[in-house]
């Protein structure tokens, strides 16, 4: 009993590292495929990415967001980015972000550990 | 299935462009004939044609960013002429694209998205024509992207047939403005 509670412990403690355990390097790879409608740190086809973990999703201005994302009404952190990226449309009916998802656990992991430090590094964001 | 033939580019003299003949299916069809026959196809087509608009106007604010960077590209004055050359003829495509999808939100029932009046490109880190290519190429490979994220969600088979047919002419894109960077022009056997 008490090895089966110790598996299970390991088993969520492998889960959510899998979740935060990305790698920036090859997580900038993966943001190319964001280009065509993102930057960092301007508006574009979609908001600017500069300043996103704890901002709430929809709120930059000077940026025409769909209604459902505006009333979306979470705070990006890892979690909800993972969320959100791996099935925008499902995750956010209604949301104008045209784009499947990125799939891949792994990829998400390495994507979201990249923007952590990109969206917040002043000489990307200035 | 009635399957209409539309065009949605007009063929221009005996060059028909590649949208041309492609066909909606019967879910586009019954929206473009009205709400009223809505009822023949149901509701689940009706949020399909939706999603459609999004993705199809998605696509359209990334060619019209292109066609606003090529542009920029062109203006610099830092192109050398055949690359110039090249820079322009691409930017045509994306017009045509731009067109091609426009025109296929609006027979959706949609409302084609504007371009923005600006996009704050990074001009001042544009200062050779390489730097110019650079930021071209990550556009194109951005674009490349985006249509293979638009293609698996695409409820009409023949609007996903148009957009990897658009996903082939940015990838062409894409790979030779690398040969022109001196890079791998064809870095993996897969896009991303
Ligand atoms: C085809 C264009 C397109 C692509 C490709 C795209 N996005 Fe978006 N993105 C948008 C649009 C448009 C919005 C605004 C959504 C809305 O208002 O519903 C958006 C919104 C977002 C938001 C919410 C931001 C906020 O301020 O609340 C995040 C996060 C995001 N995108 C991340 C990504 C990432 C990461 C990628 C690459 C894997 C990506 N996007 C690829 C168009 C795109």
């Amino acid at each position: 009993m008490r090895l089966l509670a110790a598996f299970f412990v390991a088993l969520f403690a492998s889960a959510s590292a899998l979740a935060t355990d990305g790698n920036a390097g090859r997580g900038e790879e993966i943001y190319t495929r964001c280009l065509a409608c993102h930057a960092l740190a301007h508006n574009r086809v979609g908001p600017r990415h500069c300043g996103l973990f704890g901002r709430k999703a929809g709120s930059v201005p000077n940026y025409a967001y769909s209604s459902a994302m505006k009333k979306y009404g979470v705070t990006w952190n890892e979690e909800t980015l993972a969320r959100f990226i791996e099935n925008p449309l499902r995750t956010v009916p209604g949301t104008k972000m045209g784009y499947a998802g990125v799939k891949d656990r792994q990829e998400r992991a390495d994507l979201i550990a990249y923007l952590k430090q990109a969206t917040a590094d002043p000489k990307l964001c200035e | 299935m009635t399957i209409t033939k539309l065009d949605l580019l007009p063929a221009r003299g005996k060059r028909r462009t590649f949208l041309s003949g492609f066909t909606l299916s019967a879910t586009a069809i019954a929206l473009l004939a009205g709400r009223e026959r809505l009822g023949l196809v149901g509701a689940a087509s009706a949020q399909t044609a939706n999603n459609d608009v999004t993705i199809l106007n998605s696509a359209l604010g990334a060619e019209q960013q292109a066609i606003a960077a090529y542009q920029l590209g062109a203006d610099s004055g830092l192109l050398q002429k055949g690359v110039k050359d090249l820079a322009v003829q691409f930017q045509g495509h994306h017009k045509a694209h731009a067109d091609a999808l426009a025109k296929a939100v609006t027979k959706l029932g949609g409302k084609p998205v504007a371009a923005l009046k600006d996009y704050s490109f990074p001009k001042d880190k544009l200062k050779s024509q390489n730097d110019v290519l650079t930021f071209a190429a990550s556009l194109e490979k951005g674009a490349v992207s985006a249509y293979l994220g638009a293609v698996p969600i695409l409820g009409d088979r023949d609007l996903a047939k148009a957009a990897a047919s658009i996903l082939g002419d940015e990838a062409m894109h894409w790979a030779v403005l690398r040969q022109a960077l001196g890079q791998n022009p064809v870095p993996d056997a897969f896009v991303s």
